[in-house]
């Protein structure tokens, strides 16, 4: 079925490709080879080149150095359009359509057919109608209204939208970062109807599983270089992954046996005590206990309540039945104060939205709940401020041009980092973690594990939430199963506990419920 | 519902079950609800009126309405252009008064009256590239560049005359409000039409052409619903955006050129407070503050909402004028609140 890449001309050859920004050369001379009929991963952390080398492809990007072919004739795009009129497509990370607008006409925004009358709906409803079909898609009425969609189901329009012009190529820029892994899989079976059609695709992907499952040829990039070509099933996962990131491979080994050497039965009473905490419509009456230097896992599936049950143990959202205790001081059920006053600290899943302020320097980010703490009456002094500052810099390994730099500069790595330094700062003792370490590139999530696992040693209770099963399992003393909005069990980990221990609770539930 | 069906080789018992009929109409419209909750109220504003002061219904009372606010309905047009994209035009009033007196004054000066409308008309457009071109190349507000365009024209205004200026009788540009009758109804009762109305209702249908059947009409959509991702979709985000404000700006100048045939007369002072007027009934005709949803028609509605309130309070004799600004407040409230709520049903 897959057809034979080096039978056919290759459809986009990048030769020897710079890209040069004021003071930085973001790309250098780097090769990139894409057949028809083949899925093309590439991979490497953020700030390895990867967006830099899409965007050079799809024309957004001018290339300083090197050279561009379509089918074997040099080209020169001078924006995004000219790569579409060559055939080259793309669908981007973020979901970028317009919610209030139908499927339909998302998929054909610019692109509508006209009659005598201008746009005539019919006829592009039904274009719309077809290429939904093509994808596989067909049960999308395209007049429905894009906004009711999951946000997965966005994902699939968008790609969609690129199938229009029919490309050639179709750049994939990390199209699973928000998906469930049922949901890639649908993903994965029109990106596979494509690659049959004989398109070429352009994966751009952080997981490895996912680029073992669906690619054909793998290119890693580091640094802005290339690290070569591989052919996916000759590649092992050990092998890539020290390609991307070199030799921090070993410090993620030694987090594991750290962590398993620390694990111990929890002795005592709890530090923090949740009993019948659930609020209507969100997530079921709940129990949850956490120890002094446990990290609790929750493991479930996006959607399962995990944030919910988050938000409540912080106390962002508001309870209406059970209680709280931390150290056996009981917790009031009003607002993010509360939580901050009894040193329970949260960290929020949405990064841009619900954690770090864009605008405010980094610096000022990292103080923030430190100075929330102790009331604005009492401000903190420029030198306890630089102190601070300095220290959780250099803890967490920031890199920032300087403590004044606007966090939006900095990278989702380095944002994370000043998150969890933040709440860090404010010494707490009971911490929630809601997907710390999404979309951030490997050497910080490394880091950031680390950083939790230091946290729980120094005696802190943590709540760690993450998609990766498998970084639960690494990380967690104990994992909390939630499942359609409850908890449906504990396990205490060990060596026999993996992610499909978890994975077999959740399905085993299943078949009860039936 | 889906048309096509021959590249789907899947089992159809995939397919979702849809809910059918009135319920997944209304789903799939819900953004429709404000324009037909403006469409009921101005119905029940007709049937009140109707039992409550009588002659309401009837054909000198409809005329009266189009012909008394058919510059409000072509700057809410205007104003919904802009709104759809999430945008705001506050000069539209002051370009109005700047536009009518600078008119009369160059009419009665002996210029070509044809010359003088196609510049009144030209002096909107100016203005209202001038804000677009500050909110797109400078990066001003649109609140701010447009506030600045409206003091600027209104002391233009002022600078030009500070008195009503009469427009001479036989000025071919009263031949604008030329009333002629469609139907000679019984004594009073007849329908009568102007030039300013049938260039009120082409005005709305180029606009409903433009918005729902051209790719410049769903670009206004696309940037109301999401500014970046409409950029990032290769859409002309810039110049449709400059253009927006060129359409509200040019649509100012023709209602300039409407009322002023009308009134037979401009003033510095004409206007103020209009640019409200217009927002509100675009408002209430169902168009998202916020931009992305919305229809002209609605806006239409509104207008005429506002329009029969007047009449409605005039009837009645006993409300004091000054009540219009509370009711017209009131109904603003209503139907910001119904939007409020239609926007997270729509987010569930």
């Amino acid at each position: 079925m897959r057809m034979d890449a080096a039978a056919h001309d290759p459809v986009v050859q990048m030769l020897g490709i710079s890209v040069d920004f004021p003071g930085t050369r973001a790309l250098d001379g780097v090769d990139l080879t894409l057949y028809p009929g083949e899925v093309h991963a590439l991979m490497g952390e953020n700030g390895a080149g990867k967006s830099t080398i899409v965007k050079a492809l799809t024309g957004a990007y001018r290339v300083s150095a090197g050279e561009i072919r379509i089918n074997g004739s040099p080209v020169s795009f001078t924006g995004t359009a000219g790569a579409e009129a060559e055939g080259i497509a793309a669908a981007f990370q973020e979901v970028d359509l317009c919610g209030n607008l139908s499927i339909g006409e998302n998929v054909m925004l610019g692109r509508e057919v006209r009659g005598r009358w201008g746009i005539s709906w019919a006829a592009t409803h039904r274009r719309a109608s077809e290429i939904l079909a093509e994808l596989g898609l067909a049960d999308l009425d395209p007049r429905a209204p894009l906004g009711a969609l999951a946000p997965a189901i966005q994902q699939l329009v968008a790609i969609a939208r690129a199938m229009v012009v029919h490309p050639k190529v179709l750049v994939l820029d990390e199209p699973t970062s928000s998906l469930e892994p049922v949901e890639v899989e649908r993903l994965f079976r029109v990106i596979r109807r494509l690659r049959d059609q004989g398109v070429a695709i352009l994966f751009v992907s952080h997981f490895l599983e996912q680029v073992f499952a669906i690619s054909d040829r793998v290119t890693v990039l580091r640094d802005g270089r290339s690290q070569g070509v591989y052919p996916t099933r000759d590649l092992d996962r050990t092998e890539l992954i020290s390609l991307m990131m070199g030799q921090d491979i070993a410090t993620l080994r030694t987090i594991g046996s750290q962590r398993r050497a620390h694990r111990v039965d929890p002795r005592g009473a709890p530090l923090f005590r949740a009993q019948g905490v659930g609020r209507r419509g969100e997530i079921e009456p709940t129990d949850l206990d956490l120890h002094r230097g446990e990290v609790v896992g929750l493991g479930g599936l996006r959607g399962s309540g995990r944030s919910e049950l988050a938000l409540l143990v912080a106390g962002v959202m508001r309870r209406d039945s059970g209680s709280m205790s931390v150290a056996g001081k009981q917790v009031g059920a009003a607002g993010p104060g509360a939580g901050t006053r009894s040193r329970v600290a949260f960290a929020s899943e949405d990064r841009r939205d619900g954690g770090v302020i864009g605008e405010l320097s980094l610096q000022d980010n990292l103080i923030l709940a430190l100075q929330a703490q102790r009331g604005w009456a009492r401000p903190i002094s420029r030198d306890e401020r630089d102190a601070v500052v300095e220290h959780f810099m250099a803890a967490f390994n920031i890199t920032a041009p300087s403590p004044a730099t606007p966090v939006r500069y900095l990278s989702g790595g380095n944002q994370q980092k000043v998150l969890l330094a933040r709440w860090l700062a404010t010494r707490p003792r009971v911490m929630v973690l809601d997907e710390p370490t999404r979309g951030v590139d490997m050497a910080s999530k490394v880091e950031i594990q680390a950083r939790v696992a230091e946290m729980a040693m120094e005696g802190v209770a943590v709540l760690f939430i993450s998609s990766e099963l498998e970084e639960v399992v690494r990380l967690s003393d104990r994992i909390v199963v939630l499942k359609d909005r409850r908890k449906i069990g504990e396990v205490s980990n060990g060596p026999g506990v993996t992610v499909d221990t978890i994975i077999e609770m959740i399905a085993a539930d299943n078949e009860l419920d039936d | 519902m889906s048309t096509v069906t021959s590249f789907d080789n899947r089992p159809t018992s995939v397919e979702p079950k849809r809910e059918g009929g009135p319920a997944r109409w209304l789903k799939a419209h819900l953004g429709l609800l404000p324009t037909f909750a403006a469409l009921l109220i101005f119905l029940a504003m007709i049937v009140y009126g109707e039992i409550a002061y009588g002659r309401i219904l009837q054909a000198s009372t409809v005329s009266n309405l189009l012909i008394n606010n058919a510059h409000l309905v072509i700057l809410a047009v205007g104003l919904t252009f802009v709104i759809l994209t999430g945008g705001i035009d506050l000069s539209v009033g002051a370009v109005i008064a700047f536009s009518s007196v600078a008119g009369v004054l160059l009419t009665n000066a002996g210029w070509n009256p044809w010359f003088v409308i196609v510049l009144m008309v030209l002096i909107g457009s100016l203005f209202g590239l001038i804000s677009g071109v500050l909110i797109q190349f400078f990066d001003v507000q649109p609140f701010i560049a447009t506030l600045a365009m409206m003091f600027l024209a209104r002391g233009l205004a002022s600078m030009l005359s500070t008195t009503p200026e009469r427009l001479a009788d036989e000025s071919p540009m009263r031949g604008l409000a030329t009333q002629f009758k469609l139907v000679d109804g019984p004594r009073v009762n007849d329908l009568v039409i102007t030039p300013g109305v049938i260039i009120a209702v082409v005005v709305v249908l180029v606009a409903v052409f433009l918005l729902h059947r051209t790719r410049f009409g769903r670009t206004v959509y696309a940037i109301g619903g999401s500014e970046q991702s409409s950029t990032l979709m290769g859409l002309p985000v810039v110049s449709t955006k400059l253009w927006v404000y060129v359409i509200s700006g040019t649509l100012a100048g023709v209602a300039a050129v409407v009322y002023t045939a009308r009134l037979g007369s401009a003033q510095n002072i004409t206007g103020i407070g209009w640019e409200l007027d217009a927002i509100a009934a675009t408002v209430i005709g169902g168009t998202l503050l916020m931009g992305g949803a919305g229809f002209v028609l609605g806006s239409v509605v509104g207008a005429l909402v506002l329009g029969l309130m007047n009449v409605l309070i005039t009837r009645d004799g006993g409300i004091r004028p000054e009540t219009t600004t509370i009711i017209t407040g009131g109904i603003l409230l209503v139907f910001v609140l119904l939007q409020r709520a239609v926007a997270s049903r729509r987010r569930e």
